[in-house]
């Protein structure tokens, strides 16, 4: 019994150390962005700021930088959108009526085995041509395309893990083929929808490389925006940590609102070949 | 009229040929269960009505109309299947209601129609319950409620009690029968139980490799088999066959066994059988055939035949008492305590009246 608890004790302690360790960093980036300049170079470091200072978010939003965050929302956010319609209609066809046969399926994920550096140049000439370049179509696009191949095959993972008795019978029932796919099929596949549209959504909002090379100064994304803080001379940490955690809160926020579908989608059917 | 007729269909699936020409007439009303071994197409044939499934060859007609083309939803089907296919993220009342909405029945019709096959099928305390919360037997009832909430032309059962514990499914075999009974619906079921066939059945569809081995009244089936097929598939425990030969003597007809005992065939069958003798046969006897002799004066038609049993299977109300004859290992349904332990001689009388005689080279019942 003694015995039991003891290691209870112990294995909490263990899990409660590893998870300060790995959240520190947070920790240590949110402090930074609330510190003033003294304390971020204080040595011995200070553990927390004096107060609470909001001047780096301020210089942010009034130099506009903070627009950048905005930028990528609507990128990211417009990308993963289309994807997710795109690809899940795709996945449907692909499970239900195995459209282009056997290895249509893998030909579409091996799209996503790309290293995207390879394309990058390409695709910035094949940008400069359409004059898509520094556009939030451009980059909407192109995220749309590198996110299908990924869509396509967690939501035809998922789509296949469905009975599909459940649609027969709702076919029977008197249901197009379509209010099957509205009215069954998303509904079933709920949680692997937003598990695989919080993926898309992270890989568009975390991209830099090509968010680096197709834009200049119009649709900046926030990746891009926080290399413009490390100088020559010096290193604005202050705006480098307040601009990080502004980048971060999206994902936090809608991670945290979304969390059961996260866990469970990623536990259910992810892995159908 | 004929609510469904069938004409000449056939299906294949890539290089299988699932269903191979069948014709099929079933009558407004009528419950025909679809009955044969796993494999058999039965499940197909079911589908391809359904709409499920596309006829390859040959015509549907619902109600006079063919309907090889129309999707399923116009079909006016109803359809249990065999894993309930209920959706899990609606209740219960959502589920039995689905099939009205996807119809735009009126509200007030929806509530009122669900709440009365619920009140028929014994879940109106469950209407508020997910899927999860329910037991095997809720399940099936939920979905048999899905079905029979819509008026329909035609009811479909694919193999609904397959995943019920025996106990439930003997219960449910009850309630469906009783459910056909007050609705007086069109239904075809799907089984590969055969007891559920006979007692379901207004009438059997027995099917072999994608045909139509035989149908009709299921007692008329047992009774009257076509082929050994038939007469083995239907009757728990099956049909004994032993090999024989017909022999044919002045006055009648008899068996002979391999093992030389000959049993005389009664004389109402000699005009039919007079002219195969010589003929290799298989003869046919079920276990309620063969009975414990009494000490004198035997029916007509019966023939006296001492056993030595070799296996006894009680089950309360009968025992099935198991002895060779003719070199093939033959099951008697006793009386509980006409044999009390395996060794014992009994004296059994077999009534030859009801047996069936098989041509081993057609498999066809010759008498």
């Amino acid at each position: 019994m003694r015995r039991r608890r003891l290691s209870t004790v112990l294995r909490t302690a263990a899990a409660v150390l590893l998870t300060m360790l790995f959240l520190f960093p947070i920790y240590w980036l949110f402090m930074i962005s609330f510190k003033t300049a003294e304390e971020i170079f204080a040595f011995p470091p200070k553990w927390w700021p004096s107060r609470i200072g909001l001047g780096s978010y301020a210089v942010l939003f009034k130099d506009g930088d903070a627009t950048t965050v905005a930028n990528s929302l609507v990128i990211a956010g417009a990308s993963t959108l289309i994807a997710m319609f795109l690809g899940t209609l795709a996945a449907y066809s692909l499970a239900r009526w195995r459209t282009g046969g056997e290895h249509l399926a893998n030909w579409i994920i091996s799209q996503r085995m790309v290293p995207p550096i390879a394309v990058v140049f390409p695709i910035f000439l094949l940008y400069v041509f359409l004059g898509w370049v520094d556009t939030r179509v451009g980059l909407i696009l192109l995220y749309t395309a590198f996110n299908l191949p990924y869509v396509i095959w967690m939501m035809r993972g998922y789509i296949l893990d469905i009975p599909r008795a459940l649609e027969e019978a709702a076919l029977v029932d008197g249901l197009t083929p379509w209010q099957v796919l509205w009215q069954v099929v998303l509904p079933m596949s709920r949680a692997g929808l937003f598990a695989t549209a919080i993926f898309t959504f992270v890989f568009a909002w975390n991209e830099f490389i090509f968010a680096l090379v197709l834009t200049r100064t119009e649709v900046t994304t926030y990746t891009v925006q926080v290399t413009h803080y490390f100088g020559g001379q010096s290193n604005f940490w202050a705006k480098i940590s307040a601009m990080s955690v502004l980048g971060t809160l999206p994902i936090f926020i809608v991670v945290g609102f979304l969390q059961k579908y996260l866990v469970r989608g990623i536990s259910m059917g992810a892995v159908k070949g | 009229m004929a609510d469904l007729r069938i004409k000449g269909l056939h299906k294949y699936y890539g290089s299988v040929h699932a269903v191979r020409g069948v014709d099929l007439e079933i009558a407004a009303g009528e419950f025909t269960v679809l009955v044969g071994q796993s494999g058999c197409g039965k499940s197909t044939l079911l589908r391809t009505i359904a709409g499920l499934e596309d006829a390859d060859e040959g015509t549907i007609e619902i109600g006079g109309e063919v309907v090889n083309d129309e999707p399923p939803r116009r079909r006016d089907i109803a359809m249990v299947f065999q894993n309930y296919a209920l959706y899990p993220y609606l209740t219960v009342y959502d589920n039995i209601a689905f099939g009205l909405r996807a119809r735009r029945t009126p509200a007030g019709e929806i509530n009122a129609k669900v709440r009365q096959a619920a009140g028929m099928l014994a879940i109106d305390h469950l209407l508020d319950r997910f899927p999860r919360q329910l037991s095997g037997g809720q399940l099936q009832r939920v979905a048999i409620g899905r079905a029979v909430v819509r008026s329909a032309r035609l009811y479909l059962f694919d193999e609904p009690l397959s995943n019920l514990d025996a106990q439930l499914r003997d219960e449910m075999r009850g309630e469906i029968k009783r459910l056909h009974q007050e609705l007086g619906k069109t239904m075809i079921y799907v089984t590969h139980d055969q007891i559920e066939a006979m007692t379901m059945a207004d009438r059997i569809v027995l099917l072999r490799d994608g045909r139509i081995e035989q149908q009709g009244a299921p007692l008329e089936l047992y009774e009257r088999p076509a082929t050994r097929y038939v007469a083995g598939f239907l009757g728990s425990p099956p049909m004994n066959f032993i090999q024989a030969e017909l022999l044919g003597d002045g006055g009648g007809v008899a068996v002979r066994l391999t093992d030389g005992t000959t049993l005389p065939l009664p004389a109402s069958r000699t005009p039919r059988l007079a002219p195969l003798a010589g003929q290799p046969v298989v003869l046919g006897l079920r276990p309620e055939h063969i009975a414990r002799a009494p000490a004198a004066g035997l029916r007509a038609g019966q023939v006296r035949h001492t056993a030595r049993i070799d296996l006894l299977l009680p089950t309360g109300a009968r025992t099935y008492a198991t002895f060779a004859l003719g070199g093939a290992p033959v099951v008697a349904e006793l009386q509980a305590h006409d044999v009390s332990k395996t060794g014992e001689q009994l004296e059994l009388a077999i009534d030859m009246n009801r047996s069936v005689l098989i041509d081993p080279t057609t498999d066809h019942v010759i008498a």
